[in-house]
């Protein structure tokens, strides 16, 4: 009896120690095959999102190849519609360029297609202001442009006139104005501390901003004061890069890819463009 | 019917399961914290599918709701959306009321949405222009969601970023005027602290940049706009200067899965 008890409890310690060793076997093959599972998973993704990404970018090469034989074309003058501009809706230009990006010779090769198409005001745009540096040197090699300043009647000018702008006049400007105002605001001797109140309007920020000498540009232009019509950027991607925000709420964005591989059927093709908007202003 | 039921139930998975896998895939690469839109194009929608006045922002509203799970299922952690401009005032009675009649409803979606999934919805906006129920209303949601931070969706109502730089302007000023008037009296004649109280009664740009309304979020990592529009209409360019500025040929209520990947 004894050894019969003996015999079943060995047996059945065993058959527990055999079941415990099937289990641990079982379950490490468990997680090596889900170790395996999950990386051939996450292979596979990474195969399909970089088949994605280069699906897109054939796509995006190919319009870009149609847009490069567009601008030939253009550029030619064999798409009619194109030949006709209404350059007259066009009253302000700004250009955003790429701060690495920015060769001067290439900047008076676009100043002078610009002069050859009858754009009268233009703005450079560096956010790092090496156009702002060399300023002297573009005007002395580009003809056809004087630095525009502040009581110019601009309106029939022979030469085109140009503007100058980096990062340090927007949202630095802004804070500059802010002073200003801040100042006028202590003098008022004005105490109200309501959250409610209004204490400026967006016109008293537009004279401080004039104030600071930041808004060349006044309502001689059309009735809107300094704001561009249309921006062009120049740069890897479509980006103002930090244009003075006050001036851009209602500008035409258009991306003309770099600034080295400019066309001038894509600049006549961006301006045709511009030209066809309707904007309702919020109506 | 049943037959037509069961046929959409049927497509409504598989484009559900389609979309995840696609999102599972999109999350291998990397994915933009902080999105914005330019809902723009309702009313042309509805002129061309010959719908009636208003039906177009009924369909803009359900499309941006669509985005906003989008938005959340892919991994983005900020969406904001231009809802209603100040210059939108300008629009005839009975359109602005049926943009504030839509506005309610959406926050009635959100606030059952955010029962189920941690979403911290924003109102960013002079909200003061909005009527008293409708504010009540965004500030309770605002409120009831606060503590959530792993989604982020900011509706911009009665906003345009000029009005927000103004606003941002008078608050620090007030800011600058309190500690003026209260504390800065109280330091010693000093010169070198007279130097340093004159530092402290400057606006700086950070004092601008945090009485912003949009100071809940970081800046874009990319804004979209609809409607084959290329402007951006007085909406977050003080924010947007390292955005990406996508523009799409397809009107607002028709923006899919498709158009996100592919942005």
């Amino acid at each position: 009896m004894k050894s019969q008890k003996w015999s079943s409890s060995k047996m059945e310690s065993e058959r527990r120690v055999l079941s415990f060793f099937i289990f641990k076997w079982a379950s490490c093959y468990d997680a090596l095959l889900l170790m395996g599972g999950d990386m051939i998973v996450n292979i596979l993704l990474r195969l399909t999102w970089h088949l994605l990404h280069v699906t897109i970018h054939l796509c995006y090469f190919a319009i870009n190849i149609a847009n490069a034989l567009e601008s030939h074309l253009i550029s030619k003058g064999l798409l009619r519609r194109y030949k006709s501009l209404h350059i007259s809706k066009l009253q302000y230009l700004a250009i955003v360029i790429e701060s690495e990006d920015c060769r001067t010779s290439n900047v008076i090769e676009l100043l002078q297609w610009l002069a050859d198409l009858g754009v009268k005001h233009v703005c450079l745009y560096d956010k790092e202001g090496i156009l702002k540096k060399s300023k002297d040197f573009i005007l002395e090699k580009f003809d056809g442009a004087t630095l525009f300043q502040e009581n110019d009647v601009l309106l029939d000018q022979p030469l085109m006139t140009l503007e100058f702008a980096s990062f340090s006049d927007g949202k630095e400007a802004v804070a500059k104005a802010a002073n200003v105002l801040f100042m006028k605001y202590l003098k008022s001797g004005s105490t109200s501390s309501c959250q409610g109140d209004q204490i400026f309007t967006e016109s008293q920020m537009g004279e401080a901003l004039k104030t600071v000498g930041l808004c060349y540009l006044s309502d001689l232009l059309g009735g809107n004061g300094p704001e561009p019509d249309l921006l062009l950027v120049y740069g890897p991607a479509r980006c103002h890069l930090g244009f003075p925000a006050w001036r851009i709420r209602y500008t035409e964005i258009q991306h003309m890819g770099p600034l080295k591989s400019m066309k001038y059927g894509s600049l006549i093709k961006a301006i045709y463009k511009f030209t066809m908007v309707q904007q309702n202003y919020g109506k | 019917m049943d037959k037509e039921y069961f046929l959409t139930k049927v497509l409504s998975y598989w484009s559900s399961l389609i979309r995840k896998v696609v999102f599972c895939v999109l999350r291998v690469g990397p994915i933009p914290t902080h999105i914005a839109v330019i809902m723009d194009g309702n009313r042309r929608y509805a002129k061309r599918k010959l719908l009636e006045e208003g039906a177009g922002h009924d369909a803009g509203a359900m499309a941006l709701l669509n985005l906003i799970i989008y938005c959340y299922e892919l991994g983005v952690k900020y969406i904001t959306a231009y809802a209603f401009a100040i210059d939108n005032f300008r629009r005839k009675p009975s359109e602005v009321q049926k943009i504030m009649d839509l506005l309610k409803e959406c926050m009635t979606v959100l606030a059952k949405i955010a029962k189920h999934h941690p979403i911290k919805v924003n109102f960013a906006g002079n909200l003061e222009l909005l009527n008293a129920e409708l504010r009540d209303e965004a500030r309770k949601l605002m409120g009831a969601t606060a503590e959530y931070s792993k989604f982020v969706v900011t509706i911009c109502v009665c906003y345009c970023c000029t009005d927000d730089i103004v606003h941002s302007v008078e608050e620090s000023c007030r800011e600058k005027h309190y500690y003026h008037s209260y504390i800065g009296d109280s330091h010693d004649d000093d010169k070198d602290d007279d130097d340093k109280d004159d530092e402290r009664h400057m606006i700086k740009l950070v004092d601008i940049e945090k009485n912003m309304y949009m100071a809940v979020t970081p800046d874009p990592d990319i804004l979209i706009r609809t409607g084959d529009e290329h402007r951006l209409s007085n909406f977050l360019q003080w924010q947007t200067c390292h955005s990406l500025l996508a523009s799409l040929s397809t009107d607002w209520p028709e923006i899919g899965v498709w158009h996100l990947v592919k942005v």
